[in-house]
């Protein structure tokens, strides 16, 4: 049990609707949060608006590959973003959703709560969702045994045996921490592993973790909760069950682009288009991070991405004077 | 300080500054065997000792049953937020506040001190509706950032409105009640025992779930 303290400090600062922001950055994880911290740099009236400060490394134990910090929790990492951030006093406006962007001469950004708020630029920096695996029982067992975030539901599963579907760094991490809490931990992939090497001999030292690669989930199932999957070896082509009370889908990550749609060109896996200065096919309007069809999904990426934003947005507010 | 290192204190000081009037805090433990009650106590203890509007009351969820009916209280350990006119403000943590849950326990203080959120209009309007008595109950994990959002939502309903009582659940503390009511994702949020959602949901959820219980 968690008896650590996870405090969040944040000096909140209200949205304005009356003004016409310079820039306004939709998403606060590390895309969001390095262009509010370079525009704002740049002398620029800029605010956030997101769901939440932090996005997706809030959900992640911890993180090893963000240089200057050997081993950080994801959200201790986020926690130094956002105090960073507020030592320049951004505005932003948290546990909004954004519905849809319109572009007059202004870019407009709806709510779902029915607010405006305008702007000369915007930065979409929305991030990914988990993608779901898409197979019989895996909606109906959602919640009842499928979990999305393997930290928030793992401690639910103490001495019990579990499923993690995934091949990449995250399923790995996933199939670490688990290992601590659940009695059993099956590592399900497709393929091969993608994770990096370093994660991977790390998790071949656990003696309750089970590896099963080339394995195929077909079907989640059980009673009233789910007792177990139904899977395919594929190189000897044959079906059977692992019994599991709980099965974590770390598959990647679908990017968070729907309100969007209607005016920016996506790519076939629904990323918004965007060229090396960060640019969408519409003036004005920049993507950085997860959201982009820029590849390797990443801190790093996705920060370095909102300082390209904001220094393009830059450029093109000056474009306008 | 086990809990609270010199950082942690100072910004805890700094926020909980924010507070207008004193709360009284009552926090309901029992002997041994208790999973977390002498840990709930001194982090309380600790907690308690940042700010002077704080008032900490050490109960017995025996030798004091009286006061542990009053306030509906049935598990231990369980703490129970008073305003400074020690009235009930229907409003409970069952297991202890730490990890992500301190969050939340520092917004429900706030609230209670008269440090008051808004809620908007329409929001306000179909929560004065409710006519009849509901029980939310949200189970947590002290691990999962995303639950004190809804502990937050359920507790501001119940300071609203005299007909509803919310309640965090820490799951793993009170595993049983957990298997229970079948808590495998967290936030689980159940009303009155039959409505159930999961996730830190809006207002409008909350409410919709709630308006099913009125016709
Ligand atoms: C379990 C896990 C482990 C990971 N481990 C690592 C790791 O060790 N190292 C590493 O480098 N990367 C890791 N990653 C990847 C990394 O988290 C992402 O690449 C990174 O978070 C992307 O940042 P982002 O700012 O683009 O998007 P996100 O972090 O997804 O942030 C998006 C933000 O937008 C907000 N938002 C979304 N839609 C809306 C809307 N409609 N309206 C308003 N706000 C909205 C969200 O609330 C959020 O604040 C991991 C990811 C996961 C899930």
């Amino acid at each position: 049990m968690s008896l650590e303290i996870n405090l969040n400090v944040s000096n909140k600062n209200e949205l304005d609707m009356e003004k016409v922001y310079d820039i306004l950055i939709i998403g606060g994880g590390p895309a969001g949060l390095n262009a509010a911290l370079y525009s704002k740099r740049k002398g620029l009236d800029v605010g956030i608006i997101s769901y939440d400060l932090g996005g997706q490394v809030m959900d992640t134990s911890s993180v090893e590959n963000y240089l200057g910090f050997p081993s950080i929790s994801g959200e201790g990492l986020m926690k130094k973003f956002i105090d960073h951030v507020n030592i320049l006093n951004v505005p932003y406006l948290e546990y909004v959703h954004v519905k849809d962007i319109k572009k007059s001469d202004l870019i407009e950004i709806h709510l779902e709560d029915g607010n405006t708020f305008k702007s000369k630029s915007i930065i979409i920096a929305t991030g990914s969702k988990p993608r779901k695996i898409g197979i019989p029982g895996e909606l109906e067992y959602s919640n009842k045994g499928v979990c999305y975030c393997a930290i928030c539901d793992g401690p639910l599963f103490a001495d019990e045996e579990v499923v993690v579907a995934g091949g990449g760094n995250s399923a790995v991490e996933a199939a670490i921490d688990l290992s601590k809490i659940a009695k059993k931990v099956t590592l399900v992939h497709r393929s091969n592993f993608r994770a990096d090497k370093i994660l991977v001999d790390q998790l071949l030292t656990l003696d309750n973790v089970q590896i099963k690669p080339e394995t195929q989930i077909l079907e989640v199932i059980g009673d009233k909760f789910m007792k177990g999957l139904i899977v395919k070896d594929r190189l000897g082509n044959r079906e059977y069950t692992i019994e599991a009370a709980g099965l974590f889908v770390e598959i990647g990550y679908l990017p968070n682009s729907d309100p969007f749609k209607n005016i920016l060109a996506l790519n076939s896996k629904g990323e918004i288009i965007v060229d090396k200065y960060g640019r969408t096919n519409i003036d004005g309007i920049f993507a950085a991070g997860d959201v982009t069809d820029t590849p390797y999904k990443q801190i790093i990426m996705s920060a370095g991405d909102g300082a390209k934003c904001a220094l393009s947005a830059n450029e093109y507010i000056n474009t306008l004077k | 300080m086990k809990y609270l290192n010199e950082e942690v204190k100072n910004q805890l000081s700094e926020i909980l500054s924010g507070m207008k009037d004193e709360v009284n805090i009552l926090v309901f433990t029992k002997e041994e065997p208790c999973e977390t009650c002498e840990e709930t106590r001194d982090f309380l203890n600790e907690f308690a000792s940042v700010s002077n509007k704080l008032n900490l009351e050490m109960l017995d969820i025996k030798t004091d049953a009286l006061k542990a009916n009053d306030y509906n209280v049935t598990l231990t350990p369980s703490i129970v937020l008073l305003d400074k006119e020690r009235n009930y403000k229907r409003i409970k943590f069952n297991g202890i506040p730490t990890g992500h849950e301190i969050n939340s326990f520092i917004s429900s203080l706030m609230e209670v001190s008269g440090n008051t959120s808004e809620l908007p209009a329409d929001i306000s309007e179909r929560l004065s509706k409710i006519s009849k008595p509901m029980n939310i109950k949200v189970f947590v994990t002290l691990s999962c950032p995303h639950c004190p959002g809804a502990v937050e939502k359920a507790h501001k309903l119940a300071l609203e409105n005299n007909n509803i009582e919310a309640d965090m659940i820490e799951a793993q503390t009170f595993y049983d009640l957990s298997e229970e009511y079948n808590v495998s994702s967290v936030p689980k949020i159940v009303i009155n025992d039959k409505h159930e959602f999961v996730g830190n949901q809006s207002f409008e959820v909350f409410l919709s779930e709630m308006e099913k219980e009125l016709v």
